[in-house]
């Protein structure tokens, strides 16, 4: 127990740390995530083939190919693409980008297709006659989808948005390898130093079994304020 | 783009996709066993071994597959006890440790496709079965059995995509898999969109043979033919 004490002595305050920024970094991919859901969802419901297109292989691509490799492709690539962007406005100086912002945008990306796919669900199962009687009724597009379309989908997307913020939290564990100290890298730094890796992981376990078990909780709740009156 | 990087590359990382197929392919085969065998405790009356499986499979849900991994590999080696045992033979490969823990995890997620298969077998089936006095054994090996994996097939289908996926974790106990040699790659070259390139593209052919190959069962056992 003296190894998770708080201050000099223990990893207790290096773990709650370590824990507040895993909370930080999957709230951020998550944000991240939708950002990029409310680009891609309107692409894959067009009516333009070339646009689905595009949804389509943003989508295919991520849902297909490791989190990790996606992960090792921003951690490496990531300061090359913007080093190449800012050569473009004529600046030549190293820019790094730290671990925080590698590791949410990796994620968030990764998290963004799960989300797509789950709009495009919830918004493809609303009944059609709810688009019409909107747009007979004479409300503006914004309206539509504002007033609408978006309190109906919420309803129908919570359940999955619940499973996909499950995954984004356990993801964050992958950024560990970029250097982030985030939950699983304090473990590894503190295995490595009392050399009693059993203990800090199964620790780790526990923080992220708290983690989700909290946010299922709260979750719950939101599913029942969206789905009142059914 | 450096296209002599991504020909010379691309025979490495097909090398290496064989120990990703290796390690895949044995944790899908222990994991359905372990997934069955918990489906069943699932469905028991007695609460205690519900609970258990209930268990199991919300810990092994609930936490990241590299926390699994990294207690197996690292932390287990630690019990002096267990490094006398004839565990220790397997225990000390990261090969094995890694395939015991992607077995355990996929078998959390496999209990519950399947628990979640069983539970929508209509019970007429079942009682049609004992009308025509088949035995409680024959009915679930014959009738249960058969239906809950048809149930099951997309589900199981994502499943298997994901524990692909997952076996990229490997790379982080030391083992050459296709991540590991895609990192190893892009870490000595710095060219990272090439290799990703490949190596995703290497991935991406893995998840659309899977998917067809589930789309092609699913059609071939489907009720309605």
């Amino acid at each position: 127990m003296e190894l998770l004490a708080f201050g000099k002595t223990g990893w207790g305050d290096e773990l709650f740390y370590a824990t507040l920024m895993t909370i930080a970094v999957s709230i951020t991919a998550m944000l991240v995530g939708f950002l990029f859901a409310l680009i891609f969802t309107p692409l894959k419901l067009s009516k333009y083939k070339t646009l689905n297109l595009v949804g389509n292989f943003y989508t295919t691509v991520i849902r297909g190919v490791p989190e990790l490799l996606v992960i090792y492709l921003f951690f490496f690539g990531g300061s090359g693409a913007i080093m190449y962007v800012a050569s473009i406005f004529g600046y030549y100086e190293y820019i790094e980008i730290n671990a925080f912002i590698t590791g949410s945008m990796a994620i968030g990306i990764i998290s963004g297709a799960y989300s797509t796919e789950v709009f495009r669900g919830a918004i493809q199962s609303i009944d059609k006659g709810q688009f019409e009687a909107a747009k007979v009724l004479g409300i503006n597009k914004f309206g539509q989808f504002y007033k609408i379309i978006l309190p109906q989908m919420l309803r129908l997307a919570i359940p999955n948005l619940s499973n996909v913020w499950q995954i984004t939290l356990k993801d964050t564990s992958l950024i560990s390898v970029t250097g982030l100290v985030e939950i699983m890298r304090q473990s590894y730094i503190a295995a490595g130093s009392t050399r009693d890796p059993l203990f800090f992981y199964s620790f780790a376990a526990v923080l992220y079994l708290l983690l989700t078990y909290i946010s299922m909780k709260l979750i719950n709740k939101l599913e029942v304020k969206y789905s009142r009156g059914y | 783009m450096d296209f002599d990087l991504m020909i010379t590359s691309f025979p490495k990382l097909l090398g290496a996709t064989l120990v990703t197929l290796k390690l895949l392919s044995a944790s899908l085969f222990f994991g359905l066993f372990l997934g069955l065998f918990f489906a069943i405790l699932r469905l028991s009356k007695n609460t205690f071994i519900n609970k258990f499986a209930y268990g199991y499979s919300y810990i092994f849900r609930g936490t990241p597959l590299l926390v699994q991994i990294f207690i197996i590999y690292f932390g287990l080696g630690q019990i002096e006890y267990l490094r006398t045992t004839f565990l220790w033979v397997i225990l000390k490969e990261p090969y094995w440790c890694a395939i015991i823990a992607f077995t355990l995890n996929t078998g959390a997620y496999t209990s519950e496709i399947l628990r979640s298969a069983f539970q929508t077998i209509k019970p007429g089936i079942i009682e049609a079965g004992k009308s025509l006095g088949i035995s409680n054994k024959i009915i679930f090996y014959k009738i249960q059995i058969p239906i809950a994996i048809r149930q099951s097939l997309p589900a199981y289908g994502n499943e298997i995509i994901l524990m692909m996926k997952g076996t990229s974790l490997a790379s982080t106990v030391t083992l050459m898999d296709l991540t590991g040699v895609a990192k190893y790659i892009i870490s000595t070259t710095f060219k990272p969109i090439e290799v990703f390139i490949v190596a995703g593209g290497i991935y991406l052919f893995m998840t659309f043979i899977i998917h067809n190959v589930i789309k092609y069962l699913e059609k071939k056992y489907s009720f309605q033919q």
